[in-house]
């Protein structure tokens, strides 16, 4: 941000009161940035919030709310009472809950095999996987894919897909080398299998990395909305995600047709719009502080791989 | 060494066995798809199977470059993914530099745990406050209007002019400060001697960020940006659908919506696929542009 340079101050080298002067300068405005930056970020989310919790006249007329107005619980009263909403969020938590478990669980007994260099047909496997990274078939292919395999209006079309993840591979993998190789021949001694040596003591060592790819991946899963849009035509299999998406566009033909001027839009529809946004989020935000902790060391852990 | 390969790969069958499901699964959700680009060179009709339809060779791609939907597709693309570039790709290490220059501590802390939230919001989220926050009643009109820069409220979203900025706008908003993790813990690597010395010689703080912390930070950059590059012309499907309408399709149809729409929503598979394919191949031919131009700039190879 070269703006943020003085103006009455010359830079001047060797004269060292001057740069201090300046930096001090640097810091306040710095700091002044970001609290209009985080303001920038956070007032939108609290305006949906307030809104949520508004009656539908007080969020129709314009103004910057920092608290209800007139609050009202009326648009989760109808969003609670909405069959179809209720059906969708339990749609939603199975695909996060089911998605996540077997996708983290097949990923990894995949890297575990491969964390094994003298594997037979190692590299090829690696080519393999290096190759879906860059390739792709494009998405008309695919969907004629799902639908040769029955996945289309089918739950399995939230699982299935999702089941295998090369880049998490490669995680998992580098994850699992770094086990020390006494502890499986111990237990090979022992007369232990692979598998019992990947459930019983690979696995429980790798609990930290196991829990940042679940958590990527549930906030992948929660939020997937493509999935459902190109594959699912059925009412009953849509994530809370595709109703949202639903209620979005009625509210924007309504806007439009607000704007045409011959028809009043229904005002209750906008803050039924705020709470569903409202629902489809809490659960990101209750697992946000879990998230926090582990996003810096799953960032790490994936750059450092690239 | 050969002569035991039957052995071996006996004694590691149940291994073998672990790793065989994901290649298939490769195959079958990677490979085959790839096969089906040929769809792109037939006219495949919806009873059809990819080997029993009939071939048409170029014929598709002759119509998509006489279409002018095609064309305005590409246009808003190109237009969108190159704005997104240059504000998209900058933001990012523009914020991580100032939020590293802050003092370590709860006020850091909270800047960057509040800055990361909305990449954790949905498209479809973010979509559904976009409209509420520009409508005629929204945040934005409340705003502008409370400060003076507007009379009278306008509906953004279904102005067609309005539409690349509300689309970059709100990706950058989305994306920033994530985007600033790669870059922190970048700079948290650099030697603070470096820092330290140009401090003993006077340097202000603008001097050491020209001086000292982007140019250690190049290489990163440079990384970042060729990823980026690849990524440039296929990522805004999320986006484009929910902010779409009638009134904002000229500026808002991109080339992976206009797949979407002539594809599955009016079922010519065939000429979505040509679209998709030539999309990808002039996607590709961008990264290994910019691959040779940031190679020339850094005298380093990325890939």
């Amino acid at each position: 941000m070269a703006v943020l340079r003085p103006k009455s101050t010359v830079p001047t080298k060797r004269n060292k009161p001057a740069g201090i002067k300046e930096n001090r300068l640097f810091n306040t405005l710095n700091v002044l940035f970001m609290i209009v930056f985080t303001t920038i970020i956070i007032f939108p989310i609290w305006d949906v919030i307030v809104g949520s919790f508004s009656s539908s006249a007080s969020v129709a007329t314009p103004g910057i709310r920092l608290w209800p107005e007139q609050f009202s619980l009326d648009a989760y009263r109808v969003v609670f009472n909405d069959p179809s909403i209720w059906n969708a969020f339990l749609i939603s938590v199975l695909k996060t809950v089911i998605g996540v478990t077997t996708s983290v669980f097949f990923t990894a007994m995949v890297a575990y095999a491969m964390s094994k260099q003298d594997l037979i047909g190692r590299k090829i496997f690696i080519a393999l996987g290096v190759g879906t990274m860059f390739f792709s078939g494009g998405m008309i292919p695919i969907y004629l894919l799902m639908r040769s395999l029955g996945l289309l209006d089918n739950f399995l079309v939230y699982i299935i897909p999702a089941l295998f993840s090369f880049y998490n591979m490669l995680i998992l993998m580098n994850f699992f080398r770094e086990i020390p190789t006494s502890l499986e021949e111990s237990a090979r001694i022992d007369g232990a299998g692979v598998w019992r040596i990947f459930l019983q003591i690979i696995l429980p060592l790798s609990t930290p990395v196991l829990a940042v790819i679940a958590l990527f991946n549930g906030v992948y899963q929660w939020n997937d909305f493509m999935t459902a849009r190109l594959y699912i035509t059925n009412e009953a299999l849509y994530p809370i995600q595709m109703k949202l998406y639903e209620i979005i566009v009625q509210q924007q033909a309504a806007n439009m047709q607000n704007v045409v001027g011959s028809v009043i839009i229904p005002t209750s529809s906008q803050t039924i719009q705020l709470a569903t946004i409202v629902v489809a989020t809490v659960p990101i935000v209750l697992v946000y502080p879990f998230l926090q902790r582990f996003l810096i060391s799953g960032m790490m852990i994936g750059a450092v791989k690239e | 060494m050969k002569p035991n390969f039957l052995k071996r790969y006996k004694q590691q069958l149940p291994l073998q066995l672990m790793v065989i499901p994901g290649v298939i699964f490769m195959i079958i959700f990677t490979y085959i798809p790839i096969y089906g680009i040929v769809v792109a060179f037939k006219s495949f009709s919806v009873t059809d199977t990819i080997s029993s339809a009939p071939w048409v060779g170029l014929n598709n791609f002759k119509i998509a470059f006489s279409d002018p939907f095609f064309w305005s597709a590409v246009r808003n693309t190109l237009a969108i993914s190159f704005l997104k570039l240059l504000i998209g790709f900058t933001a990012p290490i523009l914020l991580a530099i100032l939020i590293f220059e802050l003092k370590a501590g709860l006020f850091k802390r909270s800047v960057q745990t509040i800055s990361y939230l909305p990449h954790f919001l949905s498209w479809i989220v973010v979509g559904g406050m976009l409209t509420s926050w520009l409508s005629t009643t929204g945040l934005l009109n409340s705003f502008l209007m409370t400060i003076g820069i507007l009379d009278e409220p306008r509906n953004f979203l279904v102005e067609a002019q309005s539409y690349w900025m509300i689309a970059v706008l709100s990706d950058v908003w989305k994306s920033v400060g994530w985007g600033t993790i790669i870059y922190l813990a970048t700079m948290a690597s650099i030697d603070p001697t470096y820092y330290e010395a140009a401090k003993i010689d006077g340097a202000t703080k603008l001097q050491q960020i020209w001086h000292i912390t982007l140019p250690l930070m190049s290489f990163i950059i440079a990384l970042m940006f060729v990823l980026a590059v690849g990524g440039l012309l296929g990522s805004n499907l999320d986006q484009t659908l929910v902010l779409i309408n009638p009134l904002n399709a000229s500026r808002a149809e991109v080339i992976d919506s206009y797949v979407y729409k002539i594809g599955l929503v009016q079922g010519d598979f065939s000429y979505a696929t040509a679209v998709g394919l030539a999309i990808s191949i002039i996607s590709l031919i961008l990264v290994i542009i910019t691959h040779k131009i940031t190679k020339k700039l850094n005298n380093r190879s990325i890939f």
